[in-house]
């Protein structure tokens, strides 16, 4: 089935199975390979993106439910060499380790942010439960929200 | 810890940000499943539904029809090349794919090799197996009765299901001092067979270049060089010589001990690659990853713990059943068949100890992995720390004091243990006043008779664990034979810039940051200025890997170590620019001066350009060095923990409210890094102390093989953790370190399952066994009266 998609304000077009996940797109035939999957029950939350500006677990959603769709992944947060303050806020606050869960909590965060750009240190891990990091312990990914929040509410972007 | 360096620099004791860090944050890190080649084929793995069964038949018919599907991989077909069964570093043996019998659930059975990924998994959907079931094992216990089913039938003289017996210490004199005792405990303490779950899975590509007959494996391994070697005398005799391996370990997404073992996907993998002259890629599951990798723990713990009347600790005898599946594949580098277990003596001065530990094997899966720890520390720290707090509730002395008051103290040290260890350096009481200061423990107490008197139920659990990490010198460890050193080779560049490689392999700690850290506080050189590499057999000095916290204490040495020879020689070159003699030399970082005369100088730098633009005379040109350092000792990491939890008496769950941290790891190089691996490590105590645990039914199907029901710690439930340090350098370790990544998670569980037994001992309860979820608490509630 032909497909098309605009990933990271870039058009694509495929020819997929019907089975085909959208994680698997996203990493192997557009080779976007910073979305990653760490499990199979839609738990860990590391494959999450956002379509339509919600973030998904790209594990859980068909390549072909894409169609005509926006997506946004990872490598969408830089704006021509400026880094997304939640970028900037993993980094500063120490929020990643291994690096394997932060593409997808970036993400979550991202779409978070957007909705709820003054959030407490509780909404923020609520927000952030449906990820799992194994390295950090999430204090630090929480304070890296929280950086982030700050500069946006200061006119970061 | 003084700073010697400027922030620009960055030595030791800066909260540097992160070198690895830029390519994260972007999604541009490189691991195995992002590594792609021309031609490559997919494996995929059929696994056994029953836990012991007899295989009949495998048909391949269906599987060979499905589009795609290029062969079915069997244990006949390995046996062709004695590939069937490879050998554990426990000296055991493991089947890559069984011949004859299946041992546990999920177990390979077959592998499917496929030009895609999912073609490679209709494949593996079809293959169908026919199995005859044999009686199943679960139960150590029962696996060592008279009469129960032989397991290791090709074993030709096994008659039962005992691998071992060890036992360590004096029998004689513990015997006596438990006689001799005003008081003594008992208690049954069984840690739970779990997973590390690192959010990576394992998986590998394996491409095998038939014209050179090189092979080259990106795998997920925290020890690139010796898998290398292990491949190389496993396969050695079909033509896989060392020269012909090369073994790269890309970025890992967390490893904690299960990325050690050679997994049979590994070695079918391989073998595929060999045998088709095509790359193939292997990535397993999720499932599979929890069903079938290594697991840890999985003691039958039984402790006595002895005491004269005035409340001091004399002796402690314990007795373990092992349970290590169907084959011991403990990854476990040391010449004790139980690991470093008896340091279970903690931080107490004990007269006497002895130790029995017996394995079994049972219808599970293999393994012995240590869980972010060294080698079965966690089961002696938390069996030591329940026992102590067991003994001071007893004898109706705050467990605090009655700490305090056994401790090995501060001036006891070099200390060596009734177990033969000797202690480092270490000052427990100053841990545990400043964690007892920090969360007001007297207003806790307090606090909790208040409650308590409300009813409600409040409890503070500590642990003063005492850690062995850094593995380790050569009379306690190898593998293979092969001594237990660790690496770091270094060049300076004309330009004053340096790259340095070490045979370790980060997966989250941050090598590339602290490694470049040490080199910096030595060198002068800018931590920015030196790249860091691991992980590339064809590169990297030899090394033995990242685990049991030893790149500190090993490769941190030989990083201090190789810059000191490089230092030597940037003194005679600095001597010969500045035409005076190398004794007349003062160093500080990055600049040696003329004694007397501070404006006459030469930056490290400067000596870097002039070793290979005008070196003196006879002397090589280049600057510098290689250093394989084995460690004299293991270093010994302490700290104290004290947690409050609030138990809902409706539903039995346990709320933490504050957890205090106080650790000690020596001589801190980077604290941004030192509090995130604390952090880190406090969530996977947090994690099998409440939620974790992979049981097995009476048929061996395995219960939490899957996130569904293998809860790891979210947000949610983690707390806010607090931390804290004290500083006692390690006095053998050249940079006084001993090693952080580890220390929580051997100390956490026992401050907390230690706080819900304090909230519960005035209602009878004297030990509850970890994971402590709410439905146990909720049924112990119920059992001693509480209804509400």
């Amino acid at each position: 089935m032909r497909i098309q998609l605009s990933v990271n304000g870039e058009k694509h077009e495929a020819d997929v199975e019907p089975r085909l996940l959208l994680v698997h797109l996203l990493r192997e035939n557009l080779r976007l390979t910073g979305t990653h999957i760490g499990c199979d029950t839609t738990h860990c939350g590391a494959c999450t993106v956002l379509l339509e500006g919600r973030a998904v677990k790209s594990c859980t959603v068909f390549a072909v439910q894409a169609n005509g769709k926006q997506l946004m992944t990872v490598e969408g947060l830089e704006q021509n060499g400026n880094l997304h303050p939640l970028q900037a806020g993993f980094m500063a606050e120490h929020g990643l380790q291994c690096g394997y869960c932060t593409p997808g909590m970036l993400m979550t965060s991202y779409a978070f942010l957007q909705k709820n750009p003054k959030p407490s240190e509780d909404d923020i891990r609520w927000a952030i439960s449906g990820n799992l990091c194994r390295c950090t312990g999430y204090v630090n990914i929480v304070k890296a929200v929280q950086h982030a929040a700050a500069a946006l509410a200061q006119g970061g972007k | 810890m003084a700073l010697r360096t400027t922030p620009e620099v960055s030595g030791m004791g800066h909260s540097m940000k992160r070198k690895e860090d830029p390519r994260f944050i972007r999604g541009k890190g490189t691991y195995v499943d992002d590594v792609v080649l021309p031609g490559m084929l997919y494996l995929d793995i059929v696994r056994s539904p029953h836990a012991h069964a007899r295989i009949v038949k495998i048909d391949s018919t269906k599987a060979l029809a499905v589009p795609g599907v290029l062969a079915v991989i069997t244990g006949q077909d390995l046996a062709k090349y004695n590939l069937h069964w490879m050998p554990t570093l426990m000296s055991d043996t493991q089947m890559v794919l069984p011949v004859e019998k299946v041992m546990y659930q999920a177990q390979e059975v077959a592998a499917v090799l496929a030009t895609s990924r999912y073609a490679a998994a209709d494949g593996a959907a079809v293959v169908e197996v026919e199995y005859d079931p044999l009686p199943v094992v679960i139960d150590p216990r029962k696996a060592l009765e008279p009469g129960a089913p032989v397991l290791r039938t090709d074993k030709k003289d096994k008659k039962d299901n005992h691998i071992w017996h060890w036992e360590w210490g004096d029998r004689a004199a513990t015997d006596r001092a438990f006689t001799e005792a005003a008081v003594t405990i008992k208690e049954d303490i069984y840690l739970p067979r779990i997973h590390v779950a690192s959010i990576e899975t394992c998986g590998c590509v394996a491409s095998f270049d038939k014209i050179n007959g090189q092979l080259t494996v990106w795998m997920t391994t925290q020890a690139p060089h010796a898998i290398r070697t292990v491949f190389a005398l496993v396969a050695g005799h079909v033509g896989l010589a060392e020269d012909r391996i090369r073994i790269i370990s890309p970025d890992i997404g967390g490893g904690f001990g299960g990325k050690v073992p050679v997994y049979p996907g590994y070695v079918i993998a391989v073998a595929a690659s060999v045998l088709t002259g095509k790359p193939v890629k292997w990535i397993e599951d999720r499932m599979e990853n929890l069903q079938a990798d290594s697991f840890a723990r999985d003691y039958h713990i039984t402790a006595e713990l002895a005491a004269s009347k005035d409340g001091t600790l004399t002796a402690l005898r314990i007795k373990t059943l092992a349970d290590h599946g169907y084959t011991d594949a403990a990854a476990n580098p040391s010449k004790f068949p139980a690991g470093l277990f008896h340091v279970c003596t903690g931080s107490y001065d004990l007269k006497a100890a002895h130790v029995e530990v017996d394995g079994a094997y049972t219808n599970k899966p293999p393994g012995g992995i240590a869980y972010r720890c060294s080698f079965r520390v966690t089961e002696a720290v938390h069996t030591i720390e329940r026992m102590v707090d067991l003994m001071a509730h007893q004898l109706k002395v705050d467990p605090a004091e009655f700490r305090m008051k056994n401790f090995v103290k501060p001036e006891q040290f070099p200390y060596k243990s009734a177990l033969g260890w000797e202690y480092d350096s270490g000052n427990y009481g100053g841990a545990l006043q400043k964690a007892m200061d920090m969360i007001d423990y007297a207003g806790l107490r307090r606090e909790q008779i208040e409650k308590r008197a409300q009813g409600q139920l409040m409890g503070i659990g500590i642990s003063s664990f005492t850690e062995i990490v850094g593995a380790g010198p050569s009379k306690h460890f190898d593998i293979l034979g092969l001594k237990m050193f660790d690496s770091c080779e270094i060049r300076v560049h004309p330009t004053g810039k340096a790259i340095a490689r070490f045979g370790t392999k980060s997966q989250g700690q941050g090598h590339e940051t602290t490694y470049a850290q040490i080199l910096a506080e030595e060198l002068g050189i800018p931590a920015k200025d030196i790249k860091v590499e691991e992980g590339d057999t064809d590169t990297a000095p030899y090394g033995l890997g990242t685990y049991a916290s030893r790149s500190t204490p090993v490769a941190g040495a030989a990083a201090a170590i190789a810059a000191r020879k490089v230092l030597t020689k940037a003194r005679k070159i600095a001597a010969h620019l500045l035409e005076v003699a190398e004794e007349d030399l003062d160093w500080e970082p990055g600049k040696f001066s003329v004694k007397g005369s501070p404006d006459k100088s030469k930056t490290i730098q400067d000596c870097a350009f002039a070793a290979y633009t005008n070196h003196p005379q006879g002397m090589e040109a280049g600057l510098e060095a290689v250093s394989y350092y084995d460690p004299p000792n293991l270093t010994y990491p302490f700290g104290s923990y004290i947690c409050v939890v609030d138990l809902d008496s409706g539903t039995g769950e346990v709320k933490i409210r504050r957890f205090v941290a106080i650790d000690d790891c020596g001589n801190i190089i980077n604290p941004m890094i030192v509090q995130g691996q604390v952090h880190g490590g406090l969530t996977m105590g947090l994690a099998p102390a409440l939620f974790e645990e992979i049981s097995y039914d009476e048929n061996g199907n395995v219960q939490g093989g899957s996130f569904i029901d293998y809860l790891l710690p979210t947000a949610v439930e983690t707390p806010k953790w607090e931390t804290g340090h004290t500083i006692t350098p390690s006095p053998h370790h050249p940079i006084g370190a001993k090693g952080i990544g580890e220390s929580a998670t051997v100390g956490a569980p026992a401050a907390i399952a230690n706080a819900v037994v304090d909230a519960l001992w005035h209602l009878g309860v004297r030990h509850i066994d970890i994971p402590i979820t709410p439905a146990k608490v909720w049924k112990l509630l119920r059992a001693h009266g509480v209804t509400e």
